[in-house]
């Protein structure tokens, strides 16, 4: 079998506690793994570490122990093949859309007029033609996320890594996000971790769903294979018998953690 | 739509005739106060003294743009500015940067910078006439002292306010310790100083004037200097009356170029009128 494009071994992240006397482990003893090509969703409660796991992909925090391999090679510092997308406002604000999505091209060398050219591209692909010269500001919180989704998209990674993206999104815009994620998705087979605490979210995109405990010490309980049949569609998907069923199998691994990580914020 | 009568405020012409018949009553008071019309010739000359005559004023005003005595005052007075105005915000942005992205640097010298900014720094006035002389040299140095924390502050803000998501993002795009500085602090760090626009342009004037008019051979401030010394009154209205205008004519010009500058600023007010 060929090496998983990303594989977690043993993971743990502690932190110094704010008062600086105690320690707080987010993450404990994390190990999974997302092969070549396959859509993996993390659900968990809140404040459970799943950005910590991704941050930890990345390469922009390093885990306490065990560690990270990009296609069997232990990551050290930034993880180069991976593309981020973050939950929040990542956009440079004093950029227009267009030069927001060259950045990367531009960081990388690449002569401005072509970087121009494919940034123009991807805008149009994502939806934004005609976009290129406003500023963030200037577009609504679905847009800034397409131009978030070519910025990164642009640079071609191996191993896509994205943080709630659409969390922020109504409803309406959040399903078109998914369903163009998808085609992107399909057109040009990346690894993809996608963190999410929407169950609905994680079933309709993913090939496979890790369900992670509540925090402190947040590890893998269970994972669950997607056996959907493809292309789908994220609206008509939540439909089907089988989507039902497995919404309810990881529904009543879910809820306890969800029970257990409510009951810790309330303290 | 309401009519405009209801409308609580003022609309804009007439507030504009409304500010300038302030303007007018101030003048007219002035210059009842000091001629012998309602008060007695001996109490008119005594205001006249002190406070000068609106006329007078006027004559001398006229007089220098008349007679272009002015123009080589208010050039060099401008040439101060921009000069104290420009090697203070470099020296600002420079030293803002180094100490932002440098823990122990910053950690050094945070005692200095804020001993330093405490300093009520137009005391070095003296000081810098007796290094640079009573030329161009003196009154640059003391606006660059002005200049240079107002700037400086800023771009430390500027730096330590770029949101970490925005960073983390660039380091993922593949950003290297010196893009992220050109790309990501540099244009973080400048949108605050020209935010401080306004605040440091005017820093620099006085500056300029403050260092004019404690020694010096040309400028506005010069004028002023000379004129106080022999107690005439009128030049020295005249002198201040034409350094506000020039103020104001300087803020104008900042307002412009911080229009351009900053088009990627969200403004409050989105919608643009038909």
């Amino acid at each position: 079998m060929a090496e998983p494009a990303l594989a977690f071994d043993r993971v743990t992240c502690a932190f110094a506690d704010s008062g600086g006397a105690g320690r707080y482990t987010a993450v404990a003893d994390a190990s999974f793994a997302v092969g070549p090509g396959e859509f993996v969703s993390v659900v968990g409660p809140t404040g459970c570490g799943k950005s910590t796991l991704l941050n930890v992909a990345a390469g922009l925090l390093e885990p306490s122990s065990g560690e990270v391999r990009i296609d069997g090679v232990p990551l050290t510092g930034i993880n180069g093949r991976a593309g981020y997308m973050f939950q929040s406002e990542a956009l440079m604000p004093w950029r227009s859309a267009l030069s927001n999505v060259t950045a990367g091209l531009q960081f990388h060398g690449t002569p401005p007029a072509e970087a121009a050219e494919r940034a123009t591209a991807w805008l149009a692909r994502v939806g934004l033609a005609g976009f290129e010269s406003r500023y963030p500001h200037q577009l609504s919180g679905g847009m800034r996320k397409r131009v978030a989704l070519a910025q990164t998209l642009i640079l071609d990674p191996a191993l896509l890594l994205m943080d709630e993206p659409f969390s922020a999104l109504d409803i309406q815009t959040r399903q078109l996000m998914e369903n163009e994620l998808l085609d992107l998705w399909a057109a040009n087979r990346k690894s993809v971790l996608f963190i999410t605490h929407d169950l609905e979210e994680a079933i309709a995109l993913s090939d496979r769903v890790i369900v992670l405990s509540a925090g402190p010490a947040t590890h893998p309980l269970g994972e669950f294979v997607i056996d959907l049949p493809r292309p789908r569609d994220v609206a008509e998907i939540r439909m089907s018998p089988r989507f039902v069923e497995l919404h309810e199998a990881i529904w009543r691994v879910l809820k306890d953690e969800v029970l257990k990580g409510y009951a810790q914020s309330r303290k | 739509m309401r009519k405009a009568a209801s409308d609580p405020r003022l609309s804009r012409g007439r507030l504009m005739v409304y500010q300038a018949l302030i303007v007018g009553a101030l003048f007219a008071f002035w210059y009842l106060m000091t001629e012998p019309i309602l008060i007695s010739p001996e109490s008119a000359k005594n205001t006249a003294f002190f406070f000068g005559k609106p006329l007078a004023v006027v004559k001398v005003i006229f007089d220098w743009f008349t007679t272009g005595k002015i123009y080589p005052h208010l050039a060099i007075t401008l040439w101060e500015t921009l000069l104290a105005f420009a090697v203070g915000s470099v020296l600002g942005l420079g030293v803002g940067l180094w100490l932002a992205l440098s823990p122990t640097a910053s950690a050094l010298a945070e005692p200095y910078i804020t001993a330093m900014n405490a300093m009520p720094r137009v005391i070095l006035a003296p000081i810098f006439a007796v290094w640079f002389g009573l030329g161009v040299l003196s009154k640059v140095a003391l606006g660059v002292t002005l200049v240079f924390f107002i700037v400086f502050f800023n771009v430390y803000q500027g730096v330590k306010e770029v949101s970490p998501v925005v960073l983390a993002n660039a380091r993922m795009l593949g950003a290297s310790k010196r893009q992220l500085l050109r790309y990501l602090y540099l244009p973080s760090a400048t949108s605050w100083v020209f935010s401080s626009l306004h605040t440091s342009v005017g820093m620099a004037f006085v500056g300029a004037v403050v260092g004019e008019y404690l020694g010096s051979a040309k400028g506005v401030g010069y004028l002023i200097l000379q004129a106080e010394g022999v107690f005439d009154i009128n030049t020295v209205i005249a002198g201040i009356l034409v350094l506000t205008m020039f103020a104001l004519l300087l803020d104008y010009a900042v307002t412009r170029i911080e229009s351009r500058l900053l088009v990627w600023r969200p403004t409050t007010a989105e919608t643009e009128r038909l």
